[in-house]
């Protein structure tokens, strides 16, 4: 058994035979063609053959994958009719090159110059004018269509794969794609998503010659695994994951596209908890109306020095272009207690979790918090962006904090650089300290977002590390849910929304209380959202709270 | 000849779908359509050139028509552009 890793983008589990595709053209060998009235005539069958390849693939992924996959191909045939890429080609005939020197010189060209732009978008269509240069090369070469081999459950292995070739494959032979190269936003892995199979990019580039034709191997997209030969055992626990996987896909299948809606009409809002850009995915994925809880630590807990505002706005314009307008929550630094970074060099301490953490960290060292808010609104304009505050224990806190995002504001505006004056700005509610105050924080907030972990924790003095404390850690506690719903009365009295991000808000024994409560919001990790709309929408609270 | 501003709303910018789209409608017409951006003027014809161009949301664009019928491809670009970008 060999265990490989690479990028997971789709979490889904497929046990089949390893399919290795090696690109079939080779360099282009002829590169002077004697004849160029004859080249021009076999470029010229050549692209109308790929044509209407290219219509073909447009229909079977308007049947198969949908609208949004199907117009790939349908801007292919649009750039395989481009004005500049055409004379690029007809130029080089015109010098004496033959038709498949100038696809490929001109395709390589145009593929390159996508290649550098500045822009991960732009980028990523080198792809499509490789994909439509080799196409028309594979036309010139007279081969017809590829009919992949007899053999079904294949996992189709490549360096990369191009939107053509991943829509041309038969979609009930393939079970998987592992690839090379390849990005998130890669055709490979969009395709593969919308198809709805898994899918592992970024293997390495040495990673076909590991494999064998015919291998039987466990593709797990969840955990990025590409498993070859595996043992009996692994075998046993991958194939009962892909049950329960079965088993989940089919309420969530059920639940896709539907409003989160309790069968009495009242709505709330179901949001995902993410810890990194890359979970953006997995948030859309699984219907959530929102990202409720970004978690902006991962960009510090990765380096060995401070991130810049650059590298900051770069990773929260991405997510919150990715969310379409969607509401996109962002914590900002929560760093200290369990979460130490060695360049902070925060002292030793005797209490870490009651320790210089999250907001007070942020207001003993503006200079760390500035930039982080400088580059969040910087960011707002993608977007619709909330701001949150972690760990906020009084009303003063919350006012300087606030102090700092109008410094920042100003300093922005005096630099004309555009931000969304209607950010809002709330706190996470995860002390008892907060929700015994939270009518007052509500005057000077946005919104609420009840962080049950620390709140728990801090409610009944129990470590939540501490393995010898789980049977005194009750999460059904009832003073945490006092506290949820004093916050929760609070918040509404003062016409504010309030939410719930912590582990509890997944917790569908508890969703009746919490919309009893009124709570305006959950939270909750991608993979639970759809269980959660599954409870919401089989609540009644009409008549007798229910258990 | 007629031009219009415009900012580009569309979270994508001019990405590869609304371009080909432009690309398409713009070869309806006999007058010439050019979008401008920063100094840099392409013919919006040109698909792949007008991708280069890295249109994003918050850029001002300049379109220009010219020709015979640019009465008609004014009103009807200028519409495009409201509702697709």
């Amino acid at each position: 058994m060999v265990k490989l890793i690479g990028k997971g983008v789709y979490s889904a589990i497929a046990i089949g035979n390893i399919s290795v595709i090696k690109k079939s053209y080779a360099e282009t060998s002829e590169i002077k063609a004697d004849d160029k009235n004859k080249e021009r005539i076999r470029l010229e069958n050549a692209k109308n053959e790929a044509v209407s390849q290219i219509k073909k693939i447009y229909e079977k992924a308007l049947t198969d994958a949908g609208e949004e996959t199907a117009q790939i191909f349908d801007i292919h045939l649009m750039m395989i009719e481009d004005e500049d890429y055409n004379d690029a080609i007809s130029a080089l005939i015109d010098e004496g090159y033959t038709a498949e020197y100038s696809v490929a010189e001109t395709g390589k060209n145009f593929a390159q110059s996508f290649a550098d732009m500045d822009d991960e978008y732009m980028k990523a269509r080198s792809a499509d004018i490789k994909d439509i240069s080799d196409r028309i090369l594979s036309c010139l070469s007279g081969k017809k269509d590829d009919n992949r081999s007899q053999r079904e459950n294949l996992i189709i292995c490549a360096d990369d794969l191009s939107p053509s070739e991943t829509m041309s494959i038969d979609r009930d032979k393939v079970i998987a794609f592992v690839t090379a190269f390849g990005s998130p936003n890669s055709h490979t892995a969009i395709l593969a998503r919308s198809i709805g199979i898994p899918a592992i990019i970024g293997m390495g580039k040495d990673f076909l010659q590991k494999l064998t034709d015919g291998e039987k191997a466990i593709v797990d997209g969840e955990t990025g695994e590409l498993i070859l030969s595996p043992d009996k055992e692994t075998l046993e626990v991958k194939s009962k994951k892909q049950a329960e996987e079965k088993q989940e896909k089919a309420l969530i299948e059920e639940n896709r596209g539907k409003e989160n809606i309790t069968l009495d009409g009242t709505r709330i809002d179901v949001f995902a908890n993410i810890g990194n850009p890359q979970n953006v995915i997995s948030a859309i994925e699984n219907d959530a109306g929102g990202i409720g809880l970004f978690r902006s630590e991962f960009i510090y807990l990765d380096k060995e020095r401070y991130p810049t505002e650059e590298e900051q706005f770069e990773i929260y314009k991405t997510v919150l272009s990715e969310m379409k307008g969607k509401k996109v929550i962002i914590r900002t630094l929560d760093i200290g207690a369990d979460k130490n970074v060695e360049y902070f060099g925060i002292p030793r301490e005797e209490n870490p979790a009651l320790g210089l953490r999250a907001i007070r960290l942020c207001l003993d060292r503006p200079e760390i918090f500035e930039t982080q808010l400088r580059a969040l609104f910087r960011a707002s304009v993608h977007g619709n962006l909330g701001i949150m505050f972690p760990m906020i224990s009084s009303v003063n806190e919350l006012i300087e904090a606030k102090r700092i995002c109008d410094k920042i504001k100003n300093e922005l505006k005096s630099d004309n650089i555009p931000y969304d004056e209607n950010t809002e700005i709330g706190i996470m509610v995860e002390t008892p300290a907060a929700a015994v105050i939270s009518d007052k924080l509500a005057k000077h907030c946005d919104f609420f977002s009840i962080g049950t972990n620390d709140l728990t924790q801090y409610t009944t003095a129990c470590d939540r590390q501490n393995p010898y404390l789980d049977k005194f850690c009750d999460t059904e506690n009832t003073a945490v849910l006092r506290l949820i719903e004093y916050t929760a009365r609070s918040a509404h009295e003062n016409g504010i929304w309030v939410g719930i991000c912590g582990e509890m808000a997944a917790d569908t024994s508890l969703t009746e209380k919490f919309l009893r409560m009124g709570i305006d919001e959950l939270s909750v990790t991608p993979s639970f959202v759809l269980r959660v709309r599954d409870k919401i929408r089989k609540t009644n609270l009409k008549g007798h709270p229910g258990k | 000849m007629k031009s219009f501003q415009y900012v580009i709303k569309d979270e994508l910018g001019l990405h590869a779908r609304p371009a080909g789209m432009l690309a398409k409608q713009a070869k309806n017409y006999e007058s010439e359509i050019t979008i401008t951006k920063n100094d840099k003027t392409v013919v919006c014809t040109k698909l792949m050139a007008m991708m280069g161009m890295c249109v994003k949301k918050g850029d001002t664009v300049t379109v220009a028509v010219n020709g015979a019928d640019e009465d008609t491809a004014f009103d009807d670009i200028k519409k495009f552009f409201e509702e697709n970008l």
